[in-house]
């Protein structure tokens, strides 16, 4: 099974490694043709204002899109989970509009409120150590978003079908049961098309 | 909750990687920076070639610039403090700038001593030439490193020169013995555990970019050939003809750093280039990358 990392910025090698932890093999994105090789597919932390230029630069945003009206899962840490989403408050343009979220960027504050804590994760026995960096949140999820984790009143991860999203970097802990979750999804998905 | 773990500051710097940093001097200039698809600004009152051309004492910027720089941009500020400056550190911190750089580009204010990083909850990135000085500010706190290069010059050979040096003194040291790490942490005045990691990690534990002297896309791309994990352009881009278009060729060819032919393709019809100078007419101290050991 391959699970791509989207490689045109940002943290790839982080989830590369996580990845492969989880039996899967972990493949850097950079061009378009490379969905083919893949089942499911891991947008990573880094800027979203840089990352949604370049998508949008070499026809990712098509691509991704129709990667995910075949089912194919998709996971967002922070700056994915921005690019994924339908709606970014403010009046910032929104870039693969795929998940019925509405995510405010920066939502914590700037690089010096950025922290990390332990918190539970629907579907996932004991809490994860969450690391967040001038991460997003969720502000407003459609009917059909299943709120997995919740902070402080806020919603920081969630999924919708092959959808996946949070606000914190797994990929910056040894603790790689989020990315086995996903690549379950991944699993799943791949068993139910044969 | 904890803030300022060396976790969330590392991490910072990782989400950095693949992309451009870029100088800016006032709002204006940022938002070209962040359209250009530029990762985070560093906002200062004059670029490092102009530093140059003045002369004199070089400070930290006037805290006007920095808050409108805060103001107008969504992506990361960073600022620069001078070596051992502890003050303008904690004045620039106090703004809410993302990253601080304790940078030789500004004129130091300690000959000896750097920062002490680590009780800042803001993460810093240090310029280092060798190993030995990457590893001493990686002790002190610094959760990201930078060639020094030679700044404002437009000359890339001493990027090339320190990121060469230090990726061969990291692959000598994962060649060591266990036994034989002491004595070379020893040698290189920086403390044994720090080297350790190295030796077992096979690079250093923290975010490793160029800076000092890109001045074009290939440059860019060069410096991520040699292994940098992102770039630094000061003078380069707001000293080009036309810096909207020069920094959009930078950070295209960032990403795509193999892709000879788009390299090729966003080098077209760039202007001029800033115009340079040539290492060996700089006097010694007129070298920014000797400041700091």
């Amino acid at each position: 099974m391959n699970i791509g990392v989207l490689a045109l910025q940002g943290a790839v090698t982080e989830h590369i490694i996580s990845i492969e932890k989880t039996g899967a093999q972990g493949l850097p994105v950079k061009r378009v043709e490379q969905l083919e090789e893949i089942q499911g597919l891991i947008i990573p932390g880094g800027e979203s204002t840089t990352i949604g230029k370049l998508m949008r630069k070499y026809g990712f945003i098509e691509a991704i899109r129709n990667f995910s009206n075949q089912g194919k899962p998709i996971f967002g840490t922070c700056a994915g989970m921005i690019v994924l989403a339908k709606r970014i408050a403010g009046d910032e343009a929104a870039h693969l509009e795929l998940m019925d979220i509405t995510v405010a960027r920066n939502a914590f504050g700037r690089q010096r409120e950025s922290f990390e804590c332990d918190l539970d994760v629907k579907g996932i026995n004991e809490p994860v150590r969450a690391v967040f960096i001038r991460a997003p949140l969720i502000s407003e999820v459609g009917p059909g978003v299943d709120v997995l984790t919740v902070y402080n009143n806020e919603i920081v991860t969630a999924r919708q079908d092959n959808l996946l999203v949070s606000s914190f970097h797994p990929e910056l802990t040894d603790d790689y049961r989020l990315h086995q979750y996903f690549a379950d999804m991944v699993e799943a998905r791949a068993a139910a098309k044969q | 909750m904890e803030t300022g773990t060396s976790r969330v500051k590392r991490g910072m710097a990782e989400m950095q990687k693949g992309g451009v940093i870029m100088d800016v001097m006032n709002a204006e200039q940022a938002k070209i920076a962040e359209a250009a698809g530029a990762v985070a600004v560093m906002a200062l009152e004059r670029v490092p070639s102009d530093i140059r051309a003045a002369g004199g004492v070089a400070r930290m910027a006037d805290p006007t610039i920095v808050e409108e720089v805060l103001k107008v941009v969504s992506i990361p500020v960073m600022a620069k403090a001078r070596i051992g400056h502890y003050v303008e550190a904690k004045v620039l911190e106090s703004l809410g700038v993302d990253y601080l750089d304790e940078s030789e580009v500004l004129t130091p204010a300690d000959e000896v001593f750097h920062i002490d990083k680590r009780e800042f909850t803001v993460p810093f990135v240090c310029g280092a030439k060798d190993l030995g000085e990457a590893l001493r500010r990686i002790n002190e706190g610094a959760s990201m490193i930078r060639t020094k290069g030679e700044p404002g010059t437009g000359n890339i050979v001493e990027a090339v020169r320190h990121m060469r040096f230090i990726n061969s003194q990291i692959r000598k040291v994962t060649g060591l013995s266990k036994d034989e790490l002491y004595n070379e942490a020893k040698t290189l005045g920086v403390p044994y555990e720090l080297l350790l990691e190295v030796h077992e990690l096979g690079k250093l534990p923290v975010v490793n970019f160029a800076a000092g002297g890109v001045a074009t896309p290939a440059d860019a791309a060069l410096m991520m050939h040699l292994g940098a994990d992102g770039v630094f352009v000061g003078s380069g881009i707001f000293k080009s003809d036309n810096p909207e278009k020069f920094a959009r060729a930078i950070v295209e060819a960032t990403t795509h750093f193999t892709d000879y032919k788009l390299i090729a393709e966003v080098s077209k019809n760039l202007g001029t280039p800033m115009k340079g100078i040539d290492i060996a007419t700089l006097t010694p101290a007129e070298r920014m990358s000797e400041r700091g050991r």
